[in-house]
């Protein structure tokens, strides 16, 4: 009997190697992975110093340390315009499933303006809270995080501004809505990040 | 493997509102006490890491995979081996299943890789070196009689036997290892899940190596 290898033909294969179609990890799904584990870090990092300053200050009483003051209230309804606006998002991609284009467009311009009322809150929040980022370690940290978030939030509102024009031109379809799809994830993502922010900066 | 909870909009916005929730509890529950917050967060955590375990998709049993579509007198066999597929015991097996029949015999070597390289998608060396393993071994049938073709499989060698009857409808599977304490696959028991997948009689093959070395 003679062997014959279908493996030699591999072997005089010239350029990149084959591709395994088997993977279990889809280039794609990796990709997200690999996004959301560099944002995780990137905040984790920001976190894991605010949490230091916390424990190596164990004699506060109540935190922040005078003479910081944070505008919670403000901060508050600030957090139910974003969430207010996640839900108009949610809105606006099932009204597109659903055909509805007057919906979708709604609900974009609305998501988009309260995103830029967020934005502008918390830069007037910055000009009227009495410190700034060289006053002290929780100045630095507490102008880091909510800046870090502030920078997502104007990306979010770039992807949501020309989701918007394309919707005003009619470029979405009940099939064909990626382009809503992806800065809706987006924009869900910015407003889990400011839950965390909020909940562990301002309340905790 | 972790589920991304931000594959769609509508995930994306449940796992908003679960966090919403999730901050809530921790928050009212920290301005009660500060270590009421502290057992609400560990509670919490460990109920929705349970949850999460719990809601894994357990994977199919036994998938469908093409029957086999030989003639009678032809006897088609997979083999799936790695280092072992040169050994003295994995031969005489087969010479005995060949027998009065026109055998057919695919050789897998899976791509043994580690997990970092896995995830990366980093496989050109894994597969490389499988290939060579391969062709080492498909000389040495040929050396005792044997036709066999061959081909590199994934790293996972439950997953190398499903694609691997995708497109050759065995009558047979035959896998090789390692003796018990230094097989790898042994550990974690592949032929045991293979038998409990797969609808294609198993034949489990130990090759000791350390002997001809």
């Amino acid at each position: 009997m003679s062997a014959h290898a279908d493996s030699h033909a591999a072997a005089h294969h010239h350029g990149p190697p084959i591709a395994n179609k088997s993977s279990r990890i889809d280039a794609t799904v990796l990709g997200m992975f690999l996004f959301i584990a560099s944002e995780a870090m990137l905040f984790g990092a920001f976190f894991t110093a605010y949490f230091f300053i916390r424990v190596v200050n164990p004699e506060a009483q109540s935190w922040p340390l005078e003479p910081f003051h944070l505008p919670v209230f403000v901060a508050g309804v600030n957090t139910a315009v974003l969430l207010t606006s996640s839900l108009t998002m949610h809105w606006a991609l099932q009204s597109i499933k659903r055909g509805n284009r007057a919906g979708l467009k709604a609900g974009l311009v609305l998501t988009f303006f309260m995103g830029l009322a967020f934005l502008c809150t918390q830069i007037l929040e910055y000009a009227r809270i009495g410190f700034n980022p060289s006053d002290g370690a929780f100045g630095t940290i507490f102008f880091g995080l909510t800046g870090l978030h502030g920078a997502h939030v104007f990306v979010g509102l770039t992807l949501l501004a020309v989701a918007t024009i394309r919707a005003f031109r009619g470029h979405f379809t009940p099939d064909h809505h990626h382009g809503v799809e992806i800065p809706g994830i987006y924009w869900h993502f910015v407003d889990v990040m400011w839950i965390v922010v909020y909940a562990t900066i301002y309340l905790l | 493997m972790a589920r991304n909870p931000f594959r769609s909009e509508a995930e994306a916005y449940r796992f908003l509102l679960l966090t919403v929730g999730y901050f809530a509890i921790i928050v009212a529950a920290a301005a009660v006490e500060t270590w009421l917050g502290v057992a609400a967060f560990v509670l919490l955590t460990a109920g929705l890491i349970w949850l999460w375990i719990r809601s894994r998709p357990e994977p199919a049993l036994r998938p469908a995979v093409p029957a086999r579509s030989g003639a009678e007198d032809e006897r088609r066999i997979l083999v799936i081996a790695n280092e072992t597929v040169g050994g003295e015991e994995l031969m005489s097996i087969l010479r005995t299943k060949a027998e009065g029949v026109r055998e057919e015999v695919l050789v897998v070597a899976p791509a043994l890789n580690s997990a970092v390289r896995h995830w990366a998608s980093d496989e050109d060396g894994a597969r490389a070196a499988a290939q060579q393993r391969l062709e080492r071994s498909l000389a040495q049938l040929e050396g005792y009689g044997v036709a066999a073709r061959g081909e590199v499989g994934d790293g996972d060698p439950l997953q190398a036997i499903e694609d691997a009857l995708r497109t050759f409808g065995a009558d047979e599977i035959v896998i090789s290892t390692h003796p018990e304490g230094r097989s790898n696959w042994l550990e974690r028991d592949v032929v045991g899940h293979a038998r409990d997948r797969f609808d294609v009689p198993i034949t489990h093959v130990v090759v000791d190596l350390e002997p001809t070395r």
